[in-house]
């Protein structure tokens, strides 16, 4: 990528969140395809990305709930106290 | 964010009904809560975002129009009140703040090349690597910061993301490809230590 300076490598750069999200258009797509196969940098940078990103996804699926006594002054804070479920 | 397990009167909220209200909180509080913390890093200014998020909400419901969803309007208000919590609390301004954003691609051009993903999943649960996670989105600037909780966190369509922070599609995506690229660069640093700690272990 930008040790390498190769211009595909630097160009791929602007893409690479539409291509991880699936939303590049097929022709870009086939494109960034071909290259990541050939460049081992550019390969590694989009599979660690794709890694970070359902790393960040796995964990915010954990402790959806706030705490108990956050909950509950916040009830409190809004009058709602009568309706508190516990 | 779930849309709401149990559907949600925006009607009866409008009206003033408090229980409605209430079951409001209930389904939100939780997600609400989880995009302060991510954004402050501390509980009592999460606390506090949470608080004047459902006050402005309670305030203001009688306003929302409905152009957005329920949740995303939340994610709006919640949003706006981490940001000015995070701006009072940093008076001075600094040089990141009034440089105008560029689509130069220097700055966040890939540096470590290391496939960290052969490494024990233990590893990416650890309570160690959750800090490191933890602490990667708090060096974000915040306007990536915002942009990447909304998106990859809570999992908001880019859409979605650009209606809460009142931005362009486009500017949701640059900033969330450079946030993006830049926790990959600080997570590889990172897990890439533990693989060759853990290669050398292996070796003797």
């Amino acid at each position: 990528m930008s040790e390498v300076k190769d211009p595909k490598c630097h160009a791929l750069l602007g893409s690479l969140s539409d291509y991880v999200d699936g939303t590049l258009s097929e022709e870009l797509c086939v494109e960034i395809d071909r290259h990541v196969a050939e460049c081992q940098d550019c390969h590694i940078v989009v599979d660690t990305l794709r890694k970070t990103i359902s790393l960040y996804h796995d964990s915010a699926s954990e402790n959806l709930e706030c705490p108990e006594a956050v909950r509950e002054r916040l009830f409190k804070t809004l009058n709602l106290n009568d309706y508190i479920r516990h | 964010m779930v849309e709401s397990k149990t559907e949600i009167s925006v009607e009866a909220l409008r009206s003033g009904n408090r229980e409605e209200f209430a079951r409001m909180v209930d389904a939100y509080s939780g997600p609400i809560y989880r995009l302060a913390l991510k954004m402050l890093g501390i509980p009592s200014d999460a606390e506090d975002v949470l608080q004047n998020t459902f006050l402005k909400a309670f305030q203001h419901v009688k306003d929302f129009e409905g152009r957005s969803s329920l949740s995303t309007w939340l994610y709006r208000i919640a949003s706006n009140e981490a940001l000015m919590l995070i701006r009072k609390k940093r008076p001075e301004i600094t040089l990141s703040d009034i440089s105008p954003e560029n689509d130069d691609n220097s700055d966040y051009s890939p540096a470590q090349f290391i496939d960290w993903r052969p490494l024990p999943e233990a590893e990416f649960l650890s309570s160690e690597s959750q800090s490191v996670m933890d602490s990667a989105v708090q060096h974000l600037p915040e306007n990536q910061r915002i942009v990447f909780i909304l998106r990859d966190v809570e999992g908001l369509s880019i859409q979605e993301t650009g209606e809460a922070l009142n931005l362009s599609e486009a500017a949701v995506k640059t900033r969330l490809l450079r946030a993006r690229l830049r926790l990959r660069e600080e997570l590889s640093v990172y897990y890439g230590e533990r693989l060759k700690k853990g290669e050398k272990n292996e070796r003797s």
